[in-house]
């Protein structure tokens, strides 16, 4: 089992309840593949630097996981075959940067309330 | 100061200018510092842009480690983030008046 973190942007044009449909559908797929969920972010709709796909904003969300590294490559096969998926970028984190995720939910718990 | 009257004379391009009270320019380097290693920060977050947008010139290009005075180990590690958050699109490939 490795620490990752999936930062994956989702096509602006998509209505609420789709989004939340894709999520899920990713947020099963990891499930499925035995992965012990974190942590979820929706950061929402953001701005994006340079246009993507004509587009210049997208919904942002980002996943912390545990799961085995075999699991990986599957995961953004899916991410590559789903339309809506504009960008992904799965990360591995370290113990430096674990750490860091840490302190960062507590800032974003700290916020929210 | 080696000059003399002669070669003066001759060339006068190479000429010494004297000034009457010495000049006020500060000769001392400013010491540069890697600010990682001062601060004890050992990651550097691709999902923070903000704070990245230090590291890079108003084109969008990251800053050489003779400007920022970062060291090697962190550079190599900033390079990875700003890299990471331009695929996200939360930094820019190319900007311009970005400061």
């Amino acid at each position: 089992m490795n620490h990752y973190e999936t930062v994956f942007i989702l096509n602006p044009v998509l209505s609420d309840t789709q989004v939340k449909e894709t999520v899920k559908k990713f947020n099963d797929y990891l499930v499925s593949k035995g992965a012990e969920m974190i942590h979820k972010e929706d950061w929402g709709l953001k701005k994006l630097a340079y246009p993507i796909q004509k587009k210049k904003t997208g919904f942002y969300h980002l996943f912390e996981f545990n799961v085995a590294g075999e699991a990986i490559g599957p995961f953004e096969l899916e991410f590559r075959r789903d339309d809506s998926i504009m960008r992904y970028l799965t990360v591995k984190l370290d113990k430096h940067a674990a750490a860091w995720a840490e302190k960062r939910k507590e800032r974003v718990k700290a916020t929210k309330n | 100061m080696a000059s003399t009257i002669e070669q003066q004379a001759k060339g006068g391009s190479k000429a010494d200018i004297r000034y009457l009270t010495p000049l006020d320019i500060d000769t001392k380097q400013k010491v540069k510092y890697c600010r990682f290693k001062k601060n004890g920060i050992k990651y550097i977050d691709y999902k923070d842009a903000d704070f990245l947008m230090y590291l890079v010139n108003e084109q969008g290009k990251i800053l050489p480690r003779r400007l920022t005075g970062t060291s090697l180990k962190y550079q190599r590690k900033v390079s990875q983030a700003i890299k990471r958050a331009r695929h996200l699109a939360l930094m820019p490939y190319v900007g311009d008046m970005l400061k």
